[in-house]
């Protein structure tokens, strides 16, 4: 388990880090908290000549507020996340999930940046950032675009971005100040990732409802169905809690296989305590 | 009742001494374990060792047409034909119809699982040395693999070994009218169960360094084992290097749990590729090939059938163990071990007086079965114990009550099992009681009826009780067909000059505290301070023979040599103290470093300070120094037996396939408790990778024979949060057979728990139609059988 010699650099900017990704045959990657990047290395199951490493980039560490949304640098890590280091677009959520994810001694490499790059459809942030309607903003050799969540994530480890390109912050606009949130992780022990994920945020003020369910499947799923259902709901019902397992079974069916009957009981659950925490019942 | 050498004459303590037997002495190791200060094999820093990767197959089975070499590369990678004149492993049972085959140090002709050694490859570092092993090409000519137990036992499926199919021994221990058993029986209840492959994952992994010593001309190994003096007597066999001219060296050992109890592949070729090399060679095992081809563990399906009266008596039992001991026998104890000692011991703790067992050994292309904590008993003990909660179910009782009804008797003890095993001394039954109040049954029922049905979390209750065969001695070995008879243990106990004491000791501490426990045996035989004494094991160079640490037998084994050693020692610092003293002998005592006549006393300082520098002041005829070797061998041949009853309380989540512990206690009796604080830490470890058998840890693999789980990712081990802190109730009944009345009791935690929870999981969902009989229970497999069970109801 150790890995295949390569060449490392440590990018002084973003133009240093993309000039570093412009060759497409040099086979370069950049690293950020190299928290997935490095296993993959040792375990021989990639191998790149080239490691650029980009987590002391200044811009990257970048972060900044508006009035309606939160900017994170693509290196802004886990553990600045869950200590408040970076400002709060959704009433605690990301702290919350940040404080979630792995153990500490990974939080305080891995960044958010990379856990988006990655598009590991088990990540945490990748649910997250979907459910929260963030955008990305990725800068390549023809300049910067910006693309919407639903946009990024396009199938396991596959991203809207090429390889010459490179992630630099990450836009999140922020939820009212009374949006309620529920954020549900199954994992068989803790510091794992998520056999399933549920992800709601509830905000009446906005008439907006997202629920997003993570892990279960290539892609994170967009639950709308369950969403409409949630929407402008005052609080927990049996009429609701009835509604919510249909609305539930409608966006399961639109999954991109269907659920092994042990996986659709896990699932709903999971969406259904995302809904329950988000409206507040214990 | 076999009698196989001289009473050990060392009488069980009734109250400890400080630092003696029975205190809760402070570890003595600890202090350079907590600092960092460990060494372990990795940690060697001799100078110009190179690095070995091993090339590993990739492949479950197949046949080697070529094996492509890259250029340059001479000199640093090197096959079995370069080991030279070696022989291949062949470990066997002496027993009859038992089917050897030969496991070569690397495989050269024929590969049947993946991760078995093919080349050894040098390098600078082990970066180097795997970037080597990246660039040999093997030519496989592949075969079809032998999987899954069903494939091993079809006579269809391809044979391993060349036997005229993949059987390797089929054991049949029993006794006693199993037909009048069942012909009396009011309730036959039967049911099939599964353990699945597991992993040892020992903290460090395994690891061998060796070296030619030109000024000593002998081969140095140093190995992270748990045996050095029996792996040097092997390798010496193997490698054609006399035993006097080999030096077998286990440094500070990370964690065992029987994985480093077996003569290694590894151990082979380095050792026979080290006496032909100038140079120091070593290899530290990684995690992937821990997970992948370190000798694994469990693997069982036992079908099992009680026949019991109207109150849930056992009349009769009759059971079938196959056991998936994967590709090859490991040496010393043969593929046969795990099928045996389940199929030798489902009776459990219960006065069962007819019993049909049948042990069935397959072979196949997995990594091979080695010994991990509890061997068979785990099985054993989760096979019965879930069956006779289902008894207790059949006759609708309680299944803590019907344990109670069935257990061995105190007034039976010495009691002969109808296979064999002299179970020695204690109260079976009051282990049950005690967990059972422990754990507060009534009120544990009481919150069932209040919270079960109200929402998705199901609470349930389980036991588990078991026997534990400890320290086992001649007569077990030599029934078990093993090659070599581990039946003793020898120590050496011996004073300096200055007045401080050296145990040397053929045992090898590995996280067990033997460390501190050797010490307090000799402090209880001479007045000396534990904290003085040093411990030195698990070097062929520095102790007698000895067949080192496993089976749960260094306590009372090492323990009693320890305490015989010390205890004719003090005879003779006795008589010299005494002519000190100018006292007689027998009025001399040893405490506080002293010995002690009355109000006179000499400290042992001027005891030893005669023995060694000043022979004048010895009485007349003394010999000069101070030091004893003695061996130690239990009375009973099959060891001493201690015994537990764990109680658990779960909490099921029906709506994620989770279980919570909530609670959980034990009740245990391990005879004579050196230092309890030991013991307990033992119950809460044990306890610990019980909990990663029933709920987390398994090693699948997939129809072509690759294993699964590689990583940390795919094998769950329980972490800190998953163990809830055990209560632990000691009773103490000491051992009529062994010094001091110790039992071992290193393995018994593990033995319940998976038992224990499984039985408190299908007590939560029994309401809801749902019944588990295999580990590990996951969520898939709950919520699976949740789903079925609402799907029969709907029906
Ligand atoms: C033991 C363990 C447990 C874990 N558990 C969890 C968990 O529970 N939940 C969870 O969500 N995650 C978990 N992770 C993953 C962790 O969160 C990683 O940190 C994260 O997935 C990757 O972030 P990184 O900064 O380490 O990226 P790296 O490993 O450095 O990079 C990952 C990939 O992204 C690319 N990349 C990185 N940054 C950029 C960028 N700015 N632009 C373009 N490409 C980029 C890299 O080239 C690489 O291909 C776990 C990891 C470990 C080791």
């Amino acid at each position: 388990m150790k890995p295949m010699p390569f060449d490392y650099a440590r990018a002084t900017d973003v133009p240093d880090a993309l000039a570093a990704l412009a060759d497409a045959e040099a086979g370069v990657r950049v690293m950020a908290g190299g928290q997935s990047l490095v296993p993959m290395l040792n375990l021989r199951l990639a191998t790149f000549p080239r490691v650029v490493d980009i987590s002391k980039v200044a811009e990257l560490r970048e972060r900044g507020e508006t009035a309606d949304a939160v900017t994170l640098g693509a290196c802004v890590t886990h553990g600045e996340i869950e200590d408040g280091e970076a400002p709060e677009p959704a009433a605690g959520l990301m702290r919350h999930v940040a404080s979630g994810i792995a153990y500490r001694a990974v939080r305080n490499r891995g960044t958010i940046g990379g856990s988006a790059s990655l598009a590991d459809a088990s990540a945490d942030w990748v649910t997250t950032l979907l459910a929260l309607g963030a955008r990305f903003v990725i800068r390549g050799p023809d300049g910067e675009r910006e693309v919407a969540a639903p946009d990024m994530f396009l199938a396991p480890y596959f991203t809207a971005m090429t390889d010459q390109e490179l992630l630099v912050r990450i836009v999140v606009p922020k939820t009212s100040r009374d949006a309620t949130w529920g954020y549900y992780k199954v994992t068989r022990r803790s510091g794992e990732y998520g056999l399933t994920i549920g992800a709601v945020i509830l905000d009446p003020a906005r008439d907006r409802a997202s629920v997003v369910l993570g892990a279960a499947s290539r892609t994170p799923l967009a639950c709308t169905a369950t969403a409409a259902a949630l929407r402008g709901a005052p609080r927990w019902t049996d009429a609701l809690e009835a509604a919510l397992r249909v609305a539930v079974a409608e966006d399961l069916a639109r999954g991109d296989r269907p659920f092994e009957p042990h996986e659709a009981i896990m699932v709903e659950t999971t969406i259904l305590r995302a809904a329950t925490q988000a409206l507040g019942v214990s | 009742m076999s009698l196989t050498s001289a009473p050990p004459a060392l009488a069980a303590v009734t109250a400890p001494r400080p630092g003696c037997i029975g205190d809760r002495v402070l570890r003595n190791e600890d202090g350079r374990f907590l600092a960092g200060h460990g060494e372990y094999l990795a940690d060697l820093d001799v100078p110009g060792t190179r690095e070995i990767a091993f090339l590993r197959s990739p492949v479950a089975h197949a046949r080697i047409r070529a094996i492509a070499i890259p250029e340059g590369a001479e000199g640093r990678v090197f096959l079995l034909k370069d080991l030279g004149d070696i022989h291949p492993v062949r470990a066997v049972l002496t027993s009859p119809g038992f089917r050897g085959s030969d496991y070569p140090a690397l495989a050269a002709d024929t590969v049947r699982f993946v991760g078995e050694p093919i080349a050894i490859c040098l390098g600078a570092t082990r970066a180097e040395a795997e970037d080597l092993a990246q660039e040999i090409v093997v030519d496989f000519d592949e075969l079809p693999p032998v999987v899954e137990i069903e494939q091993a036992l079809d006579p269809a499926s391809p044979s391993l070994h060349g036997w005229p199919d993949n059987i390797c021994f089929v054991s049949t221990p029993g006794g006693g009218d199993l037909d009048a058993a069942a012909k009396a029986a009011a309730v036959t209840v039967s049911r099939e169960f599964r353990m699945a492959r597991q992993c040892v994952v020992s903290l460090e992994g395994r690891g061998v360094m060796a070296w030619w010593d030109r000024r000593l001309q002998e081969l140095v190994v140093y190995s992270s084992t748990q045996q050095p003096h029996v792996i040097r007597t092997v390798l010496a066999k193997l490698i054609g290097v006399p035993e006097h001219q080999l030096r077998v060296v286990a440094p500070d050992v990370g964690g065992g749990f029987g994985v480093k109890n077996n003569l290694q592949q590894e151990e082979v070729a380095i050792a026979a590729l080290a006496r032909r090399l100038k140079f120091p060679i070593r290899w530290t095992e990684d995690r992937r090939e821990h997970l992948i081809a370190s000798p694994q563990a469990r693997e069982h399906r036992v079908r099992l059938t009680a026949h019991a009266d109207a109150q849930g008596r056992i009349l009769g039992l009759e059971a079938e163990a196959v056991v998936n001991a994967g590709a090859y026998s490991i040496w010393p104890w043969s593929a046969a071990m795990e099928a045996n000692m389940v199929a030798g011991i489902l009776t459990g703790p219960y006065a069962i007086e007819a019993y049909r067992g049948r042990g069935v050994t397959v072979v196949s292309n997995k990594a091979p079965l080695g010994p991990y904590r509890g061997v068979g008993r785990p099985s054993a003990c989760f096979t019965l114990e879930r069956l006779v909660d289902e008894i207790a179910r059949a006759v609708g009782r309680e299944p803590h009550a019907v344990r109670i009804d069935n257990m061995v008797r105190p007034e039976q003890m010495p009691y002969r099992t109808v296979t064999g095993k002299l179970f020695d001394s204690g109260d079976y039954a009051e282990s049950v009681r005690q967990a059972a109040a422990m754990i507060d049954v009534p009120a544990v029922r009481a919150r069932q009826t209040r919270e079960n049905g109200k929402g998705p979390r199901f609470i349930g209750l389980g036991f588990a009780s078991y026997t534990e065969q400890t320290a086992h001695g001649t007569d077990e070995w030599i029934a078990r067909g093993l090659t070599e008879v581990f039946g003793y243990e020898t120590a050496t106990v011996r004073f300096t000059p200055d007045g401080k004491l050296i145990i040397e000791a053929a045992i090898q501490n590995h996280g067990q505290g033997l460390e501190t426990t050797l010490a307090q045996v000799a402090a209880e035989e001479l007045g000396v301070d534990p904290a003085d004494v040093v411990v030195r094991h698990g070097d062929t160079a520095v102790s007698p023979y000895g067949m080192g640490t496993f089976a749960s037998r260094s306590m009372v084994m090492a323990g009693g040599a320890v305490g015989r050693a010390s205890r004719q020692l003090a005879e003779k610092v006795k008589r010299i103290a005494a002519h000190l003293l100018q006292v007689k002998p027998d009025e001399v005592t040893l405490a506080g470093n002293c010995a002690v006549a009355g109000a006179r006393s000499v400290p042992l300082k001027s005891v030893t300070d005669a023995a060694f520098l000043h022979p004048e002041n010895l009485p007349a005829g003394e010999e000069p120094c101070l030091d004893e070797t003695t061996t130690f061998q239990p009375l009973s041949g099959t060891g001493a037996f201690a015994y537990a009853t764990h109680a658990v309380v779960v909490a099921v989540d029906t709506g994620t396939g989770l279980v919570e512990i909530l609670e959980y206690a034990v009740a245990h009796d391990c005879g004579t408790m050196v230092n309890p604080m030991i013991v307990e830490g033992q119950v809460q470890g044990g306890v610990a990778q019980g909990i990663g058998n029933a709920l987390l840890e398994e090693s699948p693999y997939d129809s072509g024979g690759q294993p699964l789980a590689s990583t940390f990712a795919d094998y769950l081990v329980p972490g800190a949060p998953e163990v809830p802190t055990v209560r632990i109730a000691h009773l103490e009944t000491p051992s009529p057979f062994t010094a001091y009345g110790i039992k071992g009791m290193g393995e018994g935690g593990a033995i319940a728990a998976p038992a224990a929870i499984l039985n408190a999981v299908n007590d939560a969902l029994r309401p809801l139609g749902v019944e588990l009989n295999e580990t590990p229970i996951t969520p898939k497999r709950i919520l699976t059988a949740l789903h079925d069970a609402r799907t029969e109801r709907a029906r």
